[in-house]
């Protein structure tokens, strides 16, 4: 505040005038958030079970929206490109495992376990190898060759592959639904207090926490993450000492399909799912994305908890709810906010874009 | 800066038929400038004009007569195309990339049926209002104002909405406006029971929408037509009326351009910092913008409203923001004539060539593939390929052709400057 007024000798209504953003905007977004707060405790206060079962829900929501969401944060980080194509490359790829699964390995509730064990794992690692395949294709055909193209150039382009693998997945398996047998069985691992968590709950983050692991121990700790990171923060500086940039972003694309292909599997496992499916939760795992902070894998993570939260809340909670008719309404509300309120998201840093 | 835009100004009459004919060179250049340069227009107005009176020999001309759109395909054709030319002031011009330009389309519809339908039972008022009876209950305006009306709502819509966040910058702005977009087709839908009062009708959409038209008295004195849907040349009206407002939009369009709005818009799109440094004001530049091609996209929304003679939710998703931004690269981001032709054609190849060209391929190859299914496919596909073969569209506009040939651009992928 000091220095602000320093910084302006003129009078201070003047001042006021010129420069009211930085203060009031934060006020205003830290409103929000404590209405929040407010409307989550009341909840609650009122109905204890409903809110942790709900939270349970948006807890294995919010798993798979980070698996999607980390595709988009690992291309952010790496091309500055919001991949529009992600999402559809997730529905794509869902489709692909429901075909695994119902004709490849026929696997219905009445197969053994071992049998749906084996034929998931099997089915868990096509997908992701098929899922990369996609993703490597779709930047070596598209994006590569715009590299020193505008930014909205490329994001453009984006949005004409994301209509085209979502046509690709039309014409392969129409606009029906696809469903597959409830493989996890849906019985109690525990009960407390009345508030139930499943097995096909407890199996999403099975599957996703060592996800997690393994990707950040790739990024982290190996020469190739190690690739990653340098290209993501200056791509000529990196090229310069020897790492061959393309590859490396061959791979954070990779990557990013393998992701979706795990979320897709576990979004299967309990969704209907069919060409178009992938565009709004793409949509939405991006929010999720933006919210964490884009480019901050730990924030993509945190952020699609968050919004996988807010969706099972509204859907869930009975007090002053708005209801499922208005979860997307307040999904991209949320966008919004975070992107005028803190547009670095919760765990990123400031970016020009943001300004 | 303005002194190249000066020396760029009689680049921009170059628009389809006017420039690169050679053969007829030494005539040609002889005639004078202004004619040279309003003939090919008028020429085209002519026959744009005259359309609604030879249509029908057109479409019987064997084969190729399929390919001549129908009329009333004709006037869906030139509202988008009128909402595309609205977007290319946002996107051409001032590089502010829109995905959510539909929500503008929503609220010039939603507008029409608000002020011109029987959806406010509550109250009667009437202005102006043309072939119905004057206690039929609802806000029943004259078409003429609701145009205007939707144009100006629709403007405040697009500042309210660009004020939070034109602040932010390229792919985000892009994000935000697609929130937008996505957000206001829900409330549309849920705007039935808004603590019970019904705003929108929800999922039913408002419908009949009133006619445009102009009334008794104008009718007994001058013999125009009382009210458009009820006359039996219904299609024609919508057809020129709709020729009229698009001459309209690309005028103020083209004057827009090279006015000193036009040239910081411009300025903006090519280096936001630059245009800021010597003086542009970014916010309020922007927020002309978006309020302009909102103003736009208003107009074309509550035309189209009354034309259908309905508002429904179901008509404002995502992909036609697409669809409209397709036109746009399509034709030439930032120039208005290629931004026409782009409309035209695509729009033309999404309400009837598409389902034309499947129907002949089908009976030449004997196959049996619905075309129009995979339409957004097919757009994807042309974006695209545009933006690796041909980034400057159709026909491109000089100056952007310029910068994406010398590579003008603050922001490369990479954000490292060449």
């Amino acid at each position: 505040m000091a220095t602000q007024t320093g910084q302006e000798p003129r009078s201070s209504i003047a001042a006021l005038l010129r420069r009211p953003r930085p203060r009031v905007v934060s006020l205003i977004g830290l409103g929000f958030v404590a209405l929040l707060g407010v409307w989550l405790v009341v909840n609650l206060i009122k109905e204890p079970r409903d809110f942790f079962t709900v939270f349970l829900i948006g807890l294995t929501t919010g798993s798979v929206y980070a698996l999607v969401a980390l595709g988009y944060t690992l291309v952010y980080g790496i091309l500055q490109l919001i991949n529009f194509a992600h999402g559809d490359v997730f529905a794509l790829t869902g489709l692909f495992a429901s075909t695994l699964i119902l004709s490849t390995f026929n696997l219905t509730e009445a197969t053994a376990a071992l049998g749906i064990v084996g034929g998931l794992v099997v089915t868990a690692l096509a997908a992701m190898a098929f899922g990369a395949l996609v993703n490597v294709t779709i930047e070596r055909i598209a994006y590569r060759r715009l590299r020193r193209a505008p930014r909205l150039t490329v994001l453009i382009t984006a949005i004409g592959m994301s209509f085209i693998v979502q046509n690709i997945a039309l014409a392969i398996y129409d606009v029906n639904y696809r469903a597959v047998p409830r493989l996890i069985p849906r019985s109690d691992v525990f009960e407390i207090g009345g508030v139930h968590y499943q097995w096909n709950k407890l199996f999403v983050l099975l599957l996703t926490i060592p996800v997690l692991i393994a990707l950040t121990w790739l990024v982290t700790s190996t020469r190739q993450g190690k690739a990653m990171r340098a290209t993501s923060q200056d791509p000529d500086a990196a090229a310069m000492v020897g790492i061959d940039v393309d590859r490396t972003i061959s791979f954070a694309f990779a990557l990013a399909g393998a992701l979706a292909g795990a979320g897709a599997l576990l979004f299967l496992l309990q969704f209907n799912m069919r060409y178009d499916t992938g565009f709004e939760l793409g949509l939405i795992a991006f929010t999720a994305a933006v919210l964490g902070g884009i480019g901050n894998l730990t924030g993509a993570v945190l952020g699609a908890v968050i919004i996988g939260l807010i969706q099972a809340f509204n859907e869930g909670l009975s007090w002053a709810t708005p209801g499922s008719d208005w979860t997307r309404a307040i999904v991209f509300g949320v966008l919004i906010a975070i992107l005028v309120f803190r547009p670095e998201g919760l765990l990123g840093e400031r970016t020009p874009e943001g300004q | 800066m303005t002194e190249t835009r000066k020396q760029g100004g009689p680049e921009r009459a170059r628009h389809p038929g006017a420039g690169g004919r050679r053969p007829l060179g030494g005539a040609w250049a002889r005639v004078p400038a202004p004619v040279r340069r309003l003939l090919p227009l008028a020429l085209a107005l002519a026959v744009a004009v005259a359309y609604p009176y030879f249509v029908g020999d057109l479409r019987g001309f064997g084969v190729l007569g399929d390919f001549f759109p129908q009329l009333g395909s004709v006037v869906i054709i030139l509202v988008f195309t009128m909402m595309a030319v609205g977007l290319n002031i946002v996107v051409g011009y001032s590089g502010l990339l829109d995905l959510g330009y539909v929500a503008f389309y929503a609220a010039g519809a939603y507008t029409a049926g608000w002020f011109a339908s029987s959806h406010f039972q509550q109250v009667t008022v009437h202005l102006g209002s043309a072939g119905l009876s004057p206690d039929t209950a609802g806000i029943h305006f004259s078409f003429w104002l609701v145009l205007l009306l939707a144009g100006v709502i629709t403007a405040a819509a697009g500042i309210i909405i660009g004020l939070p966040t034109l602040r932010l910058r390229g792919d985000y702005l892009a994000i935000v406006t697609l929130g937008f977009g996505e957000i206001i087709p829900q409330f549309v839908r849920n705007g039935d029971t808004l603590k019970g009062f019904n705003l929108t009708n929800g999922t039913f959409g408002i419908n009949p929408i009133d006619s445009p038209g102009f009334g008794e008295t104008l009718n007994d004195a001058v013999g125009l037509p009382v009210s458009f849907q009820q006359s039996f040349e219904r299609e024609r009206l919508f057809y020129w009326t709709i020729l009229a407002l698009i001459l309209l939009t690309v005028f103020c369009s083209v004057r827009l351009r090279d006015s000193r709005l036009g040239r910081a818009w411009i300025a903006i799109r090519e280096d936001e910092t630059a245009a800021a440094a010597m003086g542009v004001p970014l916010m309020r530049t922007k927020t002309w913008a978006y309020a302009i091609g909102a103003f736009f996209g208003g107009i074309a929304g509550a035309f189209y409203a009354s034309f259908k003679s309905g508002a429904f939710p179901s008509d404002f998703y995502f992909n036609i923001s697409v669809f409209l931004l397709c036109m746009v690269i399509f034709g030439g981001m930032g120039s208005v004539w290629g931004v026409l032709a782009g409309g035209i054609v695509l729009g033309w190849l999404n309400v009837e060539g598409l389902a034309v060209i499947g129907r002949k391929f089908n009976d030449a190859a004997g196959t049996n593939i619905e075309v129009a299914k995979y339409q957004f496919g097919i757009y994807g596909v042309i974006i695209v390929l545009m933006m690796l073969f041909r980034p400057t569209g159709l026909i491109p506009e000089q100056r952007r052709k310029r910068e994406l040939e010398e590579g003008v651009h603050d922001e490369s992928l990479y954000g490292v400057s060449h």
